[in-house]
Parts: C-alpha cells; sequence; structure tokens
C-alpha cells in the first residue's frame, strides 16, 4: 500500500458546522478522504453521517467550514454542482428511473447527440463498454432498468456516476439491500476502482462489511468528530465503544437464551393454511400463537415480505386462506387485517411507512384514527399525550410531537410509524426489516421491545435480513427458498448453522 | 418576524394588500363604501360579491388539490347546474313560485353531486389520472349543458331565483352569506373531523396510507363530490345573476383561475397540506385584480396580457428559491469586497 502520510488527501473537509432549527447537526466535524481508499464513515442515528454527505454533495449548505477537493476550496449549491466537480453519490434507495433503460439512466441529460439527434445506438454501446469494462457486469442494456435486481440497478447507479468522471464515489448504504453475493459482487467492484484510483466514501452499518473492504475508518458521534483511525489499527470492541459511547454492552448483554423466556402457550391465534400468490410466494402452512416471536429467514426476494403482505392484506392472497381463532371473517385489505389486531411495519418506510408532510404526532395517531372513522376524532389533548408518551418511551429525536416526519433520521421514522401500532395494541405485530439501515443501539431497544411484547402476549412477526437478530428474538423460525417455506425450526434446534443449512438448501 | 413571514398567509396577504393599496393610490375613493335604500355599495362589496362563485369553487378545488388530484370539470359543472336550474323553471308555471325554484336548486344540486361522483369514480375505480378523468367532463360537460338548454340560452323572470345572486340580506350580498356558510363548512368539515387529517396522509402519501387502514378512495370520492357541490351552487349564483343560462360561456375557464386561487393560497399542487384561508385570501385577490384592472381603465383587449403578467409576478414573489436569488443578487452587488462564490468546472 502507499503511504498515505506523505499524500495530500483529495478531499479534505475541516470545521464543518450545520445547524437546522433546533437541532445542531454538525459541530466543527473534519473529514479526509485519500485517492485510492475506501473510507468507511461510521455513527450512530444521529450522529450527523447523512448530513455530512449532504453538505458535500450540495444538497445543504454549510454554516461554516472548509471544503478542498484537489487542494481547491469547492462550495457545490446542488447535487449536480458536486457532480460537476467530481463528487457522485450513490444513495440506499436508488434514485434512477425504473422505466428508462439501463443505457438511458446511464447517460440522461448527456446522450451523445449529433446535429441535435441522440445517437441510440452509440449510447447503448457506450453503455455497454462502460458496464463491462470498469464493472465487469454484462447486461442488455437496452431493458427498462427496473428489469433488473436491486443490486444490479446500484451498480448501475454507480456506472453513472463513473461516468460523469467521478474522483470521489460516496456509498450511502448500498449493501442494505443486498444478499451474500451480491454484496461480495459490489466489493469485488469497489476494490477495482480503489486501485484504479477512485477515493471512495463508505457508509454501512455492517460492521463485517466496514473491516472487510475499508482502509480507513472516520467515527462520528452526536455531530462531533470522535477520531480517524487505520482499520487495521482499530479494533472491532473500540470502534463500537467510541460509536455508542458508553452503551457499549447493551448488546452483549442480550441474552442468547431469550428463547426460553416466551410465554409458552398452545393457543392458536392465527393459522394460514395453504396461502399463497402466484408470482410472490407458493402456498403454505404457518401457525402463529399468542405470544409468540415467529422469525422469517432466508435470502432477499426469498418471499419473506410476500408473506407478511399476505397476513396484512396488504396484497390478496389468491389461493388458502387465514384462520383466526376468534373469528371467521377473511382477509382483503390493510383494513381487515387492523380490525383484526394486526399492525404492520413494512419493509420501505419511506414509501409505505411515513406520511412525511404530516407531523410525528398525526403519524402516530393516524391509523387509530383510521378505525374510528371520520367523526369519532381524538381530541387534541389526547393527542398530544399520545404523542408525548411514544416519544418519551420509544426515545424519539428530536421530542417533538409537531416536528415533521420527514426531518427525521431513519431510525426515528422507524420508531414512529412503531408507536402508531404500539398504539394499536396490536394482537400480532409484523416487523418487516425494522432495524434496517439503524445504529446498533436503536436495533438493541428494538429487539428488546419485541421481547417485552412477547412477554405480554402479543405475537410479533419478524423478518430481518442479519440472521444473527432473527436467532436472537426468535422462539421459531420458519425458513424461506425461492419463494417457498421449507423449514420450521424450534426451539432448541434454532442454531446459526442450522438455520444457514436450511436456506442454503440441499 | 421570521415566525409572520413564515406563516403561509403572509404570501399571499402581503400580495392582496399591495394591490388594494395600488387602488388607494389610483383611486382613493376605491375603499368607500355608500348606503343606498338599504343596500351596501362600493369596491369592496363588490370584490366580495363578484368573487362569491371563484371563492366556491376554489374552496372545493383546494381539497381535490390535497389529495393530489385536480378537478379540470369545475367550469362545466358551472354551466351545466345552471342549465339545469334555468330549464327547471322555465319549464314551470309560475317562474316565480318558491317550491319550484326550490326544486330547481335541489335538482342542480345532486346533479352536481352526482357529477363529483363521476369525477371521484373515475380517478378511484377506473384509476384514471385525475387530469384526464376530469378533463373529460370539462369537454363534455359543456356538450351536456347544452342538451340541458336545448341549445338555447335560456332567460328566465323569476324575482325569487335572481335573489340567490342579487339579492341582498342585512345590507350585505346573499351571495357573500352563501360562501360565508360553505366555507364555514369545509372549514368545520376537515378540521374538526378527521377527514383533513385522511386528506392530507392519503394526499402525502397514499400507499402509506392504505396500509395505516385508511379507506382512501372514500375519501377521494368524497373531496371530488364536495368538490362538484361546490362548482353547482356557484353555477347558481352565477345564472341567478343574470338570470339565464347560457351553456356555452357560464363558467368559462373558472377551473384555472380557481387553481391559480388555491396554488397563491399556499396549497403545493403536488398534495399534502392545504390552506383553506389561503385559497380565500387568494382568490379574493385575482377577483380584485380583475376589478382593478376594470376601474384602471386598461383596454379590453390586453386585460389578459395584464393579468397574466401580475399572475407572474405574485408566482415569483411566493416562490422562496427565486426570493433568495434576488436577495443574494442584491447583496453581492452591494458589497463588490466580498467576493461570489467560485464554482470550478
Amino acid at each position: 500500500m502507499i503511504n498515505m502520510i506523505d499524500r495530500q488527501p483529495i478531499l479534505q473537509m475541516s470545521g464543518i458546522y450545520k445547524s437546522f432549527p433546533g437541532v445542531r447537526a454538525l459541530k466543527g466535524v473534519d473529514f479526509r478522504l485519500f485517492a485510492g481508499e475506501v473510507h468507511a464513515l461510521m455513527g450512530e442515528n444521529g450522529a450527523g453521517k447523512s448530513t455530512l454527505i449532504k453538505t458535500l454533495t450540495g444538497v445543504y449548505s454549510v454554516d461554516e467550514g472548509k471544503v478542498l477537493l484537489d487542494g481547491k476550496a469547492i462550495r457545490p449549491q446542488s447535487p449536480q454542482d458536486a457532480q460537476e466537480v467530481g463528487i457522485s453519490t450513490v444513495y440506499q434507495e436508488v434514485n434512477l428511473c425504473p422505466n428508462l433503460t439501463v443505457a438511458e439512466n446511464i447517460y440522461i441529460g448527456r446522450e451523445p447527440r449529433r446535429f441535435g439527434i441522440i445517437q441510440w445506438k452509440e449510447m447503448n454501446k457506450n453503455a455497454s463498454a462502460l458496464l463491462s469494462e470498469r464493472l465487469s457486469l454484462h447486461i442488455d442494456v437496452s431493458l427498462p432498468l427496473q428489469s433488473y435486481s436491486v443490486a444490479i440497478q446500484q451498480l448501475i447507479a454507480i456506472a453513472r456516476a463513473l461516468s460523469i468522471s467521478a474522483k470521489v464515489l460516496i456509498l450511502d448504504e448500498p449493501t442494505s439491500s443486498l444478499d451474500r453475493n451480491e454484496v461480495q459482487q459490489l466489493f469485488a467492484i469497489m476494490r477495482k476502482l480503489k486501485n484504479e484510483g477512485l477515493a471512495i466514501l463508505f457508509v454501512t452499518h455492517f460492521l463485517d462489511q466496514v473491516y472487510e473492504i475499508s482502509d480507513r475508518i472516520t467515527i462520528l458521534r452526536n455531530g462531533e468528530f470522535v477520531g480517524e483511525s487505520l482499520a487495521d489499527n482499530l479494533p472491532r470492541i473500540e470502534l463500537v465503544s467510541r460509536m455508542i459511547g458508553k452503551e457499549l454492552n447493551l448488546l452483549e448483554e442480550m441474552p442468547k437464551s431469550q428463547h426460553e423466556e416466551h410465554a409458552e402457550s398452545d393457543d392458536i391465534w392465527v393459522e394460514a393454511s395453504n396461502l399463497g400468490r402466484t408470482g410472490a410466494i407458493e402456498p403454505f402452512n404457518l401457525v402463529i400463537r399468542r405470544g409468540e416471536v415467529v422469525g422469517l429467514a432466508g435470502l432477499l426476494g426469498s418471499g419473506r415480505t410476500e408473506i407478511a403482505r399476505l397476513f396484512f392484506g396488504a396484497d390478496r392472497a389468491d389461493q388458502g386462506k387465514l384462520k383466526f381463532a376468534k373469528s371467521s371473517e377473511a382477509i382483503r385489505s390493510p383494513r381487515d387485517a387492523i380490525s383484526q389486531g394486526i399492525g404492520f411495519c413494512p419493509e420501505n418506510r419511506k414509501i409505505e411507512g411515513i406520511i412525511d408532510d404530516l407531523s410525528v404526532r398525526e403519524n402516530i395517531i393516524l391509523a387509530l384514527q383510521a378505525t374510528r372513522g371520520w367523526f369519532r376524532t381524538i381530541n387534541r389533548k389526547r393527542q398530544d399525550e399520545i404523542a408525548e408518551q411514544y416519544i418519551g418511551t420509544l426515545n424519539i429525536n428530536p421530542p417533538n410531537p409537531e416536528h415533521l416526519v420527514k426531518n427525521l433520521s431513519g431510525g426515528n421514522q422507524q420508531k414512529v410509524i412503531l408507536a402508531r401500532w404500539l398504539l394499536m395494541q396490536p394482537e400480532l405485530l409484523i416487523l418487516d426489516e425494522p432495524t434496517r439501515g439503524i445504529d446498533v443501539g436503536a436495533k438493541a431497544e428494538i429487539q428488546k421491545l419485541v421481547m417485552s411484547l412477547s412477554k405480554r402476549g402479543t405475537s410479533v412477526l419478524f423478518i430481518s435480513s442479519e440472521l444473527e437478530e432473527v436467532l436472537r428474538v426468535s422462539g421459531r423460525i420458519a425458513v424461506l427458498r425461492d419463494r417457498r417455506l421449507v423449514k420450521e425450526i424450534e426451539g432448541q434446534d434454532i442454531s446459526p448453522h442450522h438455520v444457514m443449512q436450511a436456506i442454503a438448501g440441499g | 418576524m421570521n415566525r409572520i413571514m413564515k406563516h403561509h398567509l403572509f404570501w399571499p396577504l402581503t400580495m392582496l394588500g399591495a394591490l388594494l393599496l395600488f387602488n388607494l393610490f389610483h383611486s382613493p375613493d376605491f375603499f368607500s363604501i355608500k348606503m343606498q335604500g338599504g343596500h351596501l355599495y362600493g369596491n369592496m362589496i363588490d370584490i366580495l360579491n363578484f368573487g362569491a362563485p371563484l371563492i366556491l369553487v376554489a374552496v372545493g378545488m383546494t381539497l381535490v388539490i390535497a389529495t393530489k388530484g385536480i378537478d379540470l370539470s369545475v367550469g362545466s359543472i358551472v354551466a351545466i347546474a345552471g342549465a339545469m336550474s334555468c330549464m327547471t323553471i322555465s319549464k314551470g308555471e309560475d317562474q316565480n313560485s318558491l317550491s319550484l325554484v326550490l326544486m330547481a336548486v335541489g335538482l342542480a344540486l345532486v346533479l352536481s353531486l352526482v357529477l363529483g361522483l363521476w369525477n371521484g369514480l373515475l380517478v378511484t375505480g377506473a384509476g384514471i389520472q385525475p387530469i384526464i378523468a376530469t378533463l373529460i367532463l370539462m369537454v363534455a360537460g359543456r356538450g351536456i349543458a347544452q342538451l340541458i338548454t336545448d341549445g338555447q340560452i335560456i332567460t328566465l323572470s323569476s324575482p325569487k331565483y335572481a335573489y340567490i345572486g342579487t339579492g341582498s340580506l342585512a345590507t350585505l350580498p346573499f351571495s357573500i352569506f352563501i360562501v360565508a356558510v360553505v366555507f364555514a363548512a369545509a372549514s368545520l368539515l376537515t378540521r374538526k373531523s378527521a377527514l383533513g387529517l385522511f386528506i392530507e396522509s392519503v394526499g402525502t402519501n397514499p400507499q402509506a396510507s392504505r396500509l395505516a387502514g385508511i379507506r382512501s378512495n372514500i375519501v377521494i370520492v368524497a373531496v371530488y363530490m364536495f368538490c362538484g357541490l361546490c362548482a353547482g351552487i356557484a353555477g347558481l349564483l352565477l345564472s341567478s345573476n343574470v338570470s339565464s343560462a347560457d351553456g356555452n360561456n357560464a363558467g368559462l375557464w373558472y377551473e384555472l383561475d380557481a387553481i391559480l386561487a388555491v396554488v397563491i393560497g399556499g396549497t403545493s399542487l403536488n398534495g399534502g397540506r392545504f390552506y383553506l384561508s389561503g385559497t380565500l385570501v387568494g382568490a379574493l385577490m385575482i377577483q380584485t385584480l380583475s376589478t382593478t384592472i376594470y376601474s384602471v381603465g386598461i383596454a379590453p383587449e390586453i386585460t389578459l396580457v395584464v393579468k397574466a403578467f401580475v399572475v407572474l409576478a405574485v408566482c415569483l414573489i411566493q416562490s422562496e428559491s427565486f426570493r433568495k436569488a434576488v436577495i443574494r443578487r442584491w447583496k453581492t452587488r452591494h458589497y463588490p469586497g466580498e467576493k461570489e462564490v467560485t464554482r470550478h468546472a
């Protein structure tokens, strides 16, 4: 490796301050990035990672501080500005146009033209060449983007960034919706690009991935710069403790033998028999007992979310049925499911969870008000009490019920949706990736919450891409592979080895 | 100060104030109100009176726009409602009989509700984009109005029907009371029941609203029906004003003025948060502008151009990014020592 001390960083941010009404998001943060390195930016929710990246990409302007790119001061006013000077970002949620072709997505706004006419052939050829040469990706670029998986779409987003000649590439949570193989594919490409001299800023919550790919780590906490270190010189335990301060042992304290504490009951609450939906999930049988935590394990796209959506009526089943112990009504819509006592925190909280122009208070009371109809309103005083109560118990930050939900961090938005369903006192709570994209501390809080719900007799259907999390909270695990429920593992049989074997099959 | 400027009514009210101020300088008696034969007369009263139909249509439009929809058919509904009531009355023996007038009004309003229901069902049931769904009735509605009146302009001699648009109550035009009642009803319905919350929720994020258990289709249909009803009432006012129904020209271009009033009032075309009070101010501003153009004596052939320029100015001043750009320009001009931030290509 080249000795980095001798070199000038390609990007240097120093003393960055940024405030929002009521919040000081960045308090004098320093950050530097060298060409040819992968640099992980680590921190909990509200540490200032997103804000720092947004000031760099021109989404926010800095209040104070200097940003030097190649030794020259820059102050991008918009993502386009940032892209022009060579800073490109690929976000967690791919922000390309799903119904345009791959080539169009890469060259949109910069199509090769001759006499004002777009040269489609040339564009497709360039796109193919770019993808195969720089990313070793051989795909048909004339198909619409949506015909490819999220992983491929992400690579296409990277290709677009590269084609605008990026010097600095920011990857914001790129791996959170990828499975293991896809992550490896992405990492191979990151290594290749790094060796070609690109500077990569990498944000993720997966510690394994940080150590696998990063050369250097910068840690932020509460908007402050905590430290920068070479990855090799920073033991895991130290990284975590610097990220979350004194609450280091929160995760370790979670007893591994939680399953035994589950309220053992044979009281069946709901039973899916032969439930299925063509193209989404093969017919399956699944029983959920009162107070039981059932985990769904499987790779991305294995049918976990599809099962959750069938239970909640978000998608209509076209075969089989759900049998409730207490009533014989069928579930045709989320409304039906809610009246049966089911709550659902969806995987994609920005699109299906929060109502972003409404306040925290309004978002929390929404489902309750919906069941009460137009005229049985919850009076304002009661609404405020409810909001205050859940802001307190779930630790929603900032603790202001009138704050618009869109201005909250991802983890806090998740808590708001949780609050919405806890308020309904559901008998079955479906949590689809409740901890995705949120930090270690908040993750532990949510896991604890699942435990306490289960103790109080609420059943939970728990879905997570993090196997270890599913293992920790579930009393029973249903394993899915290729849109089929293949195995149920219960009690003492639950072990990483067992579950992995079932997921892998064979 | 900053908090006042952030209030959603600040810019609409400022614009309205500026327009009124201009009138004050141009004709000092603009604000004078005279009492004549038990009625109040004056420019301000006229603005309220003639602005009444626009306010009504704009109130309904506000709720539709809040659900991320739009209703282009309101102008046609105005014409149809007018045609329906005038036709009913003209068929009667005694045009001035109260029961006949009430029946005509009732029929016209029921028809407006049905037309609103039609729009709502096209949007929710058939899943047609609102702009196209309501375009159908916008185009077909003129034809329907002509069908009802048999292609003729119907004229009435019914003082009781004329009272709706020209009568006065407690020295004020009766139309002002109609507007007050509809506006109050809309405010109460949206702010005292949960309907407002549901409208904003559906308009902001229909998918998430569905998963939260809101029956968004019912909310949307209700809103289009309310919008149709508002347009129907406006149609009664307009036709009663001239005691005639003209299927071709009644309510022509009302949809555009109404949308403009909503936008000036601060409700975004992207749906979500809505401001009925803003819409009220916006509609009043548009009416004041029309009155001003007449009272200043601008040649009739260029009134539309003048109106367009004022509207453009209003929209620019309301645009936050435009204001910021102007302020930045202005500042850099005054402090030449401070270089503008350089951008690197």
